[in-house]
């Protein structure tokens, strides 16, 4: 995917959202640190601009992972949600689906900080390999990859470029 | 029982150091040359070592009797044999004290009985070690004791301490000092100053030992007595021992290989191995007392060998009691800390104290009718302190590399060493 | 970074970093629910050879804010202290089952000695008057918090500086995160030395006091240091002590600090410790979150950089 395609993405995930929910009332977009949080914010533009302003929060999940012992700690991040989320209808937004285990994480800490109506998924990339039941509600693209690839998402806000590149691991 | 041939070392005679071989017939020297004759000797290669009169420390802790957990006479000579040393002056704060002189021959006869090395035994100035009053000093030289200190503490009363030098210069005995004023260290554990500030523990100025040198160095003019400084650390107190032999007093001194070779700076890790008395000192110390031995002005090296078990060193550095073991590091210690040639090594480590010792079989360059009681030392030889024959290894070089080791060690033409294993 | 012994084994970095992991610490605390699994499963032992509540009290929290398991050993409640061993002692509760153990104890280095012993990290909660790392975060934290910023501040530690450990902790800490940090003292209670600490040394306080941001004040302490220092506490609280006048000479915005527990009337004066902008009781908040990140850092693998 190249940046023209990512915004496509966004835009067509955003009428998407507001299809499926008819209209924007009660939704929270949050993004999932690290790029989730941009593209949280960017969906919730082109949400502005499709239907009507919707409020953005993020998440960090270093807290929840259940992989502390076997990986380098992360930075403790910033976790902020705009006012309360219960009986909303919350949209999480990460850059990649895998595993699924950084989603299982996510909605621990969701339900530590309030009680939603009702979640959400919404990723930019979707590669497969679940090992968990988990699986996305808005998908801007499925790419079929090797376990062993490495997908990743670069952002402007981030990374100054958008792209999503696939390669061997180094 | 044949004869033995030292060949191929550097060896320390009357006339200097001479490239050659020492033959040894039963307990005495027979010939000292290059190229001796072989045949009918056991030949013993010592190509690159220094060939010397077997090594003495005078200051030694064997523990014994009473605190046998410790080290006792027996694992402390192997230990004294496995460092190159052909005696040692034992310390009389045992269990009980060497105030009597049964006491002391009960140590010098163990020490027989053993038969690895010379234990002499030293003997309290006062009874009980108290300070309060004098031990039976007259038993005590009868029993063969010739240097008499309260080691552990000072003799604090400058009164007794008078009357002890006194009554030993009649005899010729010698009183050798630990210098501490118990004011002025206190509670402290280590040496006052930067690192004892940072660690926020009680220190020890470096005052403690030298007001007590100086007081002493007063009253030996005042007797005209000998007096023997013990475990020189600062750089006050070697001047103190520098103007008082240019003044003419009979006053000897020694420094201890933790105190050439380490500096306080050590103990900011806090690890016990390094908590000894007198503390280490600033590096500034360390120069002082390093150019004292090299030149002299300090006489001899003393390692203050004191054992402690492993589970009373393995605690917080201030619950742990003072000092290090040192006998099996003392050669390769001196060696990496000052730069002595062999003549000045032998001077230092056997010579001087077996004169301060009054100890005629020993400290004698090699030369012909001179007792077989030889050590062998390689100075390159380099090893890692891993391993001590010692009880306790309560040692601040363990693990780490030394070079300078003894090979071979002949008491009275026996080995008690022989490439570097300790022998029967 | 495997264990928390001592401040001074810290670069700036690595404390900037735990400090920023601890405000994460402090939104956590916020919640409705103020608790996370990340050690959940996991063991944190506190063995506290000399009396504390507060510390104590503000680890066990921590941990259990982590979602972790607490064990607590303080000998005189428990038979395991009947003339055993440091090392024993500590090396029992590690097969008890610990994954890391937080030590106070009034001997200097026990827990570098302990560190040496186990096979977990472990937290000095303070070793004689050496070190009080989790102390010197925790008030770092709270300034940084206050103003934004260390660097360049003015830090005024004042009182008992000999004897005790948060002043060497929070001095080092201090000046590491770039404040200017003064001692304030009458000679008895310096160090011996401070020729090569990065900080400035005075006997008035009075002088110091219009120029500081910060005003940290020491307990007066009667339990370590046996001989009397100084010739009375009237003395003392003319010359040191952070009365309701001294408060007021102080300049806008700069604020009042205090490990605890408080001598209120002698080094700090009722009416100062009840000033609403005083920072003691957010200290101890603080302390919680901060201390969540040294478990989580401790337990959660090593800090990078």
């Amino acid at each position: 995917m190249d940046g023209a395609d990512v915004r496509r993405a966004i835009r067509r995930i955003a009428h998407e959202i507001v299809e499926h929910n008819r209209g924007t009332a009660d939704l929270v977009v949050v993004g999932i640190h690290t790029r989730g949080v941009p593209l949280a914010v960017r969906l919730a533009e082109a949400l502005a601009e499709a239907e009507g302003p919707v409020p953005v929060g993020e998440l960090d999940i270093t807290l929840y992972r259940d992989d502390l012992d076997r990986r380098p700690t992360h930075r403790v991040g910033t976790t902020r949600m705009p006012g309360s989320i219960n009986d909303r209808v919350v949209v999480l937004v990460d850059d990649v689906l895998f595993t699924g285990r950084t989603v299982r994480a996510a909605l621990d800490a969701l339900a530590d900080l309030g009680r939603p109506r009702r979640v959400q998924l919404a990723v930019l990339v979707d590669r497969g390999h679940r090992e968990l039941p988990v699986r996305a509600d808005y998908v801007g693209k499925n790419l079929p990859t090797a376990a062993r690839e490495r997908v990743s998402v670069k952002l402007v806000e981030i990374d100054g470029e958008d792209a999503v590149l696939i390669g061997d691991p180094s | 029982m044949a004869d033995i041939l030292l060949t191929g070392g550097l060896v320390a005679t009357p006339q200097g150091m001479v490239s050659g071989d020492v033959r040894l017939a039963g307990e005495v020297v027979a010939e000292v040359g290059p190229g001796l004759a072989r045949e009918g000797a056991e030949v013993v290669d010592c190509a690159g070592c220094w060939v010397g009169p077997g090594l003495v420390d005078p200051h030694v802790h064997l523990r014994e009797p009473g605190q046998e957990w410790k080290e006792d006479v027996e694992s402390g000579s192997q230990a004294a044999a496995a460092g190159g040393f052909t005696a040692v002056v034992v310390m009389p704060n045992t269990d009980p004290p060497i105030d009597a002189g049964h006491l002391a021959r009960f140590v010098a006869d163990r020490g027989r009985q053993v038969g690895l090395v010379d234990v002499i035994p030293a003997g309290c100035v006062t009874a009980g070690r108290s300070g309060q009053r004098l031990a039976h000093l007259d038993e005590l030289w009868a029993a063969g004791v010739r240097l008499f200190t309260d080691d552990g503490d000072s003799v604090a009363d400058a009164g007794l301490l008078r009357r002890a030098m006194e009554y030993l210069s009649d005899l010729g005995g010698v009183v050798a000092q630990h210098a501490e004023d118990r004011g002025l260290a206190g509670s402290g554990h280590l040496h006052e100053g930067e690192i004892s500030a940072l660690l926020g523990l009680v220190g020890i100025p470096a005052e403690a030992e030298e007001v007590v040198v100086a007081r002493d160095l007063a009253v030996t003019r005042l007797t005209g007595a000998r007096y023997h400084v013990q475990h020189v650390s600062t750089a006050g107190t070697v001047e103190l021992v520098r103007a008082a032999k240019a003044q003419g007093l009979a006053v000897t001194a020694e420094a201890a290989p933790h105190h050439l070779a380490f500096d306080h700076r050590e103990v900011l890790a806090t690890d016990p191995a390094f908590k000894m008395y007198p503390p280490l000192r600033p590096p500034e110390d360390v120069a002082a007392v390093g150019a004292a031995l090299a030149d002299g002005t300090i006489d001899m090296v003393g390692t203050d060998h004191a054992p402690h078990a492993a589970h009373e060193k393995d605690v917080p550095f201030e619950d742990a009691p003072r000092g290090v073991i040192g006998l099996e590091t003392a050669v390769g210690a001196v060696l990496g800390a000052v730069s002595l040639d062999p003549a000045a090594f032998f001077a230092r480590l056997a010579l001087a104290p077996a004169r301060l010792a009054g100890l005629e079989h020993h400290g004698r360059l090699i030369a012909e009718g001179t007792p077989a009681t030889i050590s062998v030392i390689d100075p390159g030889r380099e090893w890692v302190a891993d391993r001590f024959r010692s009880r306790s290894a309560n040692s601040p070089w363990r693990g780490r590399a030394l070079t300078g080791r003894a090979r071979h060690v002949l008491l009275r033409g026996r080995f008690t060493l022989r490439d570097e294993e300790v022998r029967w | 970074m495997r264990h928390l012994l001592d401040i001074a084994d810290l670069s700036r970095a690595q404390l900037e970093g735990i400090l920023d992991d601890a405000d994460g610490f402090v939104e956590v605390l916020g919640r409705p629910i103020p608790k996370v699994p990340a050690l959940r499963g996991k063991t944190v032992t506190t063995a506290f050879f000399e009396p504390s509540t507060r510390t104590r009290l503000s680890f066990e929290r921590a941990a259990k804010a982590l979602s972790a398991d607490t064990m607590t050993f303080a000998p005189g409640t428990s038979s395991l202290s009947k003339g055993e061993s440091l090392k024993d002692t500590v090396l029992t509760l590690q097969a008890m089952g610990t994954d890391l153990m937080i030590i106070r104890h009034q001997a200097v280095g026990a827990a570098r000695r302990v560190s040496e012993w186990l096979s977990v990290p472990v937290v000095n909660g303070g070793d004689g008057a050496h070190q009080h790392p989790t102390q010197a975060l925790l008030d770092t934290l709270t300034v940084r918090r206050r103003f934004g910023h260390i660097e360049g501040l003015r830090v005024a530690i004042v009182g008992d500086i000999r004897h005790s450990r948060v002043a060497r902790s929070d001095s080092q800490a201090f000046s590491t995160l770039g404040a200017h940090v003064t001692l304030v003292a009458p000679r008895t209670l310096l160090p011996v030395t401070t020729r090569d600490w990065p900080v400035e040394v005075s006997a008035s306080l009075d002088k110091v006091l219009p120029d500081v941001d910060v005003v940290y004040l020491l307990r007066v302490q009667t339990e370590r240091g046996g001989a009397s220092v100084f010739p009375s506490l009237p003395e003392y609280v003319s010359r040191f002590g952070m009365t309701r006048e001294r408060r007021a000479r102080l300049k806008a915005g700069a604020v009042v600090m205090h490990p605890g527990p408080m001598n209120r009337g002698v080094e700090i004066a009722d009416e100062v410790a009840d000033d609403p902008d005083a920072l003691v009781l957010e200290q101890v908040s603080m302390g919680v979150a901060v201390r969540m990140a040294v478990l989580f850092r401790l337990l959660g693998g090593e800090i990078d950089g």
